[in-house]
């Protein structure tokens, strides 16, 4: 993205929190900001880029994207990373030792944690990291919030010379609300000073900065304790008074208007001293946390007697729907009739693939090959599991596939003797994470075929581009990893590396079957663009020639969302088999003319459309 | 209505369903409102469900509208319309789209689309107005004006006029040429003219 004029100081502006904390960062005169894309969090990143005066980056992953705004902070620099919950996990060893550093310039880790799994393969808390690591955390409420927060969050780290993790949820980054936005305060680092004790981490240094830590957590408590981010409103309705944090403050304002309430902004470490406030004030204290039970834990250990996670889920979201009924419960009331409608049965509509999806051609072949067990990975090829593939069977973590197919080869049980083992992994989660496992696989002579699907993007997210596509994060030309190179250095014998063009079936169907034959490691490189980049050309549509389908509906199993069903039918055939018969039509205003389709289809019936009226030569998508 | 009101637009990804959904919320802060728009929109370009909930008043909270209490739920699909029947309040309306858009799950037989969604929602004893948004687009001559159809099929059903709504519609297209200028304009009006004639036709 270009950089545009940012609008002026007092504007209100309507911002989801990504693009609230991007201002924010922005603002606090941030020179670098790096990350690694993951949904709720992509967007941050995406939009800091957008401004002028700093520099921002796609990290290969998030371990780099962290040790990068490091550098950036030890040089005296204000510097901001931010990831989803699971990129935590990667950066974390970085950060377990940043800690006893400490930072020179500013230092702030927006983590998005992806409360009710929207786009995740798990659920965590993020604040545990503050525990872990003894950070501070704070806890936005909404975009202004996310917003002050985040300037706020510069200011602590400076003062304490400490990194400050910022703990957003799905709810608050892509939630859009007003925010009122200031002035940008530019800020000048001094340069690295050479100070090893500090900078050089080996036990005779790292050793004595551990106390210096505790001491550290000590006065954080302490400032918390007065902090303008913890504040307690004191309601009027004293029977149940709440300690909460994040958006799930929201969800208690609006359940519970009347209630008194701990609002902790500032939530690691816990003041326990505002906490007992609160306690005196009502006859019942509920914490309310998403998601896992800190505070209420903390706050038990200090004697105090709360509710938690006794009354209320321990999973997903605490929205006024999950609190009300939790509540009047608890005070023995009724909840509204009309709040507790059980919803209409309807269909499931899970996620597709992209109509002419380069991963089709792929996954339709994996499901016309027998005696395969497929380890999978992180991205828009886990959709692969569903219907009607059903060729994907694990998916564990970012890169994952490769140690995983490794295991499943070397672990092998009595049935799994004649198994062929494959790894499907995308361009980017490959140089994110995989690159090490393929260097594991070829080490210790495994017998794995890996699909390496480049589709020149990180697809998922919204197609960001990567080390992989030749572009770099303002769309500008950048240096492109060549995978046959990359793959082949690691050690995979050139006439095991093969690069095909997924949507030609047969030869992707042969390849497979040679590969997973041959007992050592091979991988194959489909090399089509995804369908939303810019590298992505349309052609000419098919249709289906009514008089000519049979409906013997293999094209359905391509599992492309532009073919339709027309008629449904039955047929027996000569050895008394009842068949089940589908006729099909294709949506010629999305198809792209990718002839997937055409390639199983036995009649022959799907040829090139030919228009018959204007309305039908409109482009465009499925609108209303 | 009650002092937030609360907007549930509903339908399947890549429809334009969040795209309609911030330009409602465009209008509601250009009235001079508090707004707070929410959805789960990790798979949106997926195909997958998409509903997008808008909050406006004096001061809005969480962002998040509880089950039984949307004043309005704005369709874009038919089944869609019908899974979320359960967050209108008594008394609420349903605007719906006769468009019925067929999942792959359903092409391959695992489960059916439901055979009349208007007569389930209608069920449940809420005003619910359907029109054919897609054909009224259609007819237009571009498939992509449905979005506007949509919001010109709530128009009347929000606490500020049409013609605010209109405004901030056009606005978004103004950079593009007259021309669009006036298709859209047309497309609201023939969205407004649809639910207007069905509800009336239903007093």
């Amino acid at each position: 993205m270009a950089a545009v004029m940012p609008a002026p100081a007092a504007s209100r502006l309507f911002l989801s929190g990504n693009e609230a904390v991007a201002r924010a960062v922005w603002e606090s005169g941030v020179k670098v900001a790096a990350a690694y894309p993951g949904t709720p969090a992509t967007e941050m990143l995406e939009v800091i880029s957008t401004y002028p005066d700093l520099y921002a980056e796609w990290s290969v992953n998030e371990k780099v994207s962290l040790e990068v705004a490091i550098g950036a902070a030890y040089a005296g620099s204000r510097a901001f990373c931010c990831m989803k919950h699971v990129g935590m996990n990667v950066a974390s060893d970085a950060l377990m030792t940043l800690t006893l550093t400490g930072v020179i310039g500013g230092l702030v880790i927006a983590i998005a944690d992806d409360v009710g799994l929207s786009s995740s393969q798990n659920e965590q808390d993020s604040r545990y990291w503050g525990r872990f690591a003894h950070l501070p955390v704070f806890e936005p409420a909404d975009s202004q919030e996310a917003y002050a927060m985040t300037k706020a969050a510069f200011e602590l780290s400076e003062q304490f010379q400490v990194p400050v993790i910022l703990r957003m949820t799905t709810r608050i980054n892509h939630v859009k609300a007003l925010v009122t936005v200031g002035e940008r305060v530019p800020h000048e680092g001094a340069g690295f000073q050479k100070e090893a004790s500090r900078f050089v981490m080996v036990p005779g240094n790292a050793g004595k900065r551990i106390p210096l830590m505790f001491e550290r957590d000590d006065k954080l408590r302490e400032f918390a304790e007065s902090s303008p981010l913890n504040f307690i409103e004191p309601g009027s309705d004293r029977r149940v008074g709440f300690i909460t944090s994040g958006p799930a403050y929201m969800h208690v304002k609006e359940a519970f208007p009347d209630a008194p309430v701990l609002k902790l902004g500032f939530s690691c470490p816990v003041p326990f001293e505002k906490c007992r406030e609160l306690a005196a004030l009502v006859d019942q204290v509920v914490v309310v946390e998403e998601v896992e039970p800190l505070v209420e834990t903390e706050l038990k250990a200090i004697g105090l007697a709360v509710l938690g996670k006794e009354i209320l889920p321990r999973q997903g979201e605490l929205s006024p729907n999950v609190l009300k009924p939790a509540i009047a419960k608890l005070l023995g009331e009724e909840v509204p009739a009309a709040q507790q409608v059980a919803p209409l049965p309807v269909f499931p509509r899970p996620p597709t693939m992209c109509v002419a999806c380069p991963h089709l051609g792929v996954y339709y072949t994996l499901s016309q090959v027998r005696n395969l067990t497929i380890a999978g990975d992180i991205g828009c090829y886990t959709l692969g599991a569903g219907h009607p593939w059903n060729a994907l069977d694990t998916c564990v973590s970012m890169g994952a596939s490769m140690g995983v197919a490794l295991g499943l080869d070397k672990g092998r049980g009595a049935s799994d003797e004649s198994k062929r083992i494959l790894a499907v992994i995308g361009d980017s989660t490959f140089l994110h994470m995989g690159m090490q496992g393929l260097l594991d696989i070829v080490y210790n002579k495994g017998n794995v075929t890996v699909l390496l699907l480049d589709n020149r993007a990180v697809g998922m997210t919204g197609g960001q581009n990567n080390p992989g596509n030749g572009y770099g994060l303002h769309g500008e030309e950048a240096p492109r990893v060549d995978f046959v190179k990359l793959v082949e250095s690691l050690g995979v014998k050139p006439e095991r590396v093969h690069k095909v063009n997924p949507y030609e079936l047969p030869v992707l169907f042969k390849t497979i079957r040679e590969e997973v034959k041959v007992p050592e490691v091979s991988v194959i490189i489909t090399d089509q663009p995804c369908v939303l980049v810019k590298d992505y050309h349309k052609l000419k549509p098919y249709a289906v020639v009514e008089d000519k389908c049979t409906g013997c509906g293999s094209c359905i199993d391509v599992g492309c969302p532009a073919i339709h069903v027309t008629r449904r039918g039955q047929e027996t055939k000569p050895n008394g088999r009842v068949v089940d018969l589908a006729w099909v039509r294709i949506e010629t205003s999305v198809c792209t003319g990718c002839g997937l389709c055409v390639q199983p289809c036995g009649p022959k019936a799907i040829e090139h459309f030919v228009p018959t009226s204007p309305i039908q030569l409109v482009k465009g998508g499925c609108n209303a | 209505m009650s002092a937030t009101t609360n907007i549930l637009v509903v339908g399947i990804g890549g429809q334009g369903v969040m795209t309609a959904t911030e330009i409602l919320a465009e209008a509601a802060i250009a009235m001079g409102h508090d707004a707070k728009k929410t959805e789960v929109a990790g798979m949106a370009q997926r195909g997958g469900v998409v509903s997008s909930h808008l909050r406006f008043g004096a001061k809005v909270l969480s962002p998040q509208i509880t089950p039984g209490t949307a004043d309005v739920l704005l369709g874009f699909e038919s089944a869609e319309a019908m899974r979320w029947q359960h967050m209108l309040k008594p008394g609420g309306i349903t605007l719906m789209n006769t468009a019925r858009l067929v999942p792959p799950v359903v092409e391959l037989g695992l489960f059916d689309y439901p055979a009349d969604p208007l007569a389930e929602v209608k069920k449940g004893g809420n005003r619910v107005v359907a029109f054919d948004a897609t054909t009224i687009a259609l007819e237009l001559g571009d498939i992509r004006l449905g979005n506007t159809v949509m919001l010109g099929a709530i128009a009347d059903h929000l606490p500020f006029s049409a013609d605010d709504l209109l405004a901030c519609v056009l606005k978004r297209f103004q950079k593009k040429g007259e021309k669009l200028v006036e298709l859209n304009r047309r497309a609201f009006a023939a969205g407004r003219a649809a639910v207007g004639a069905a509800a009336a036709a239903l007093a």
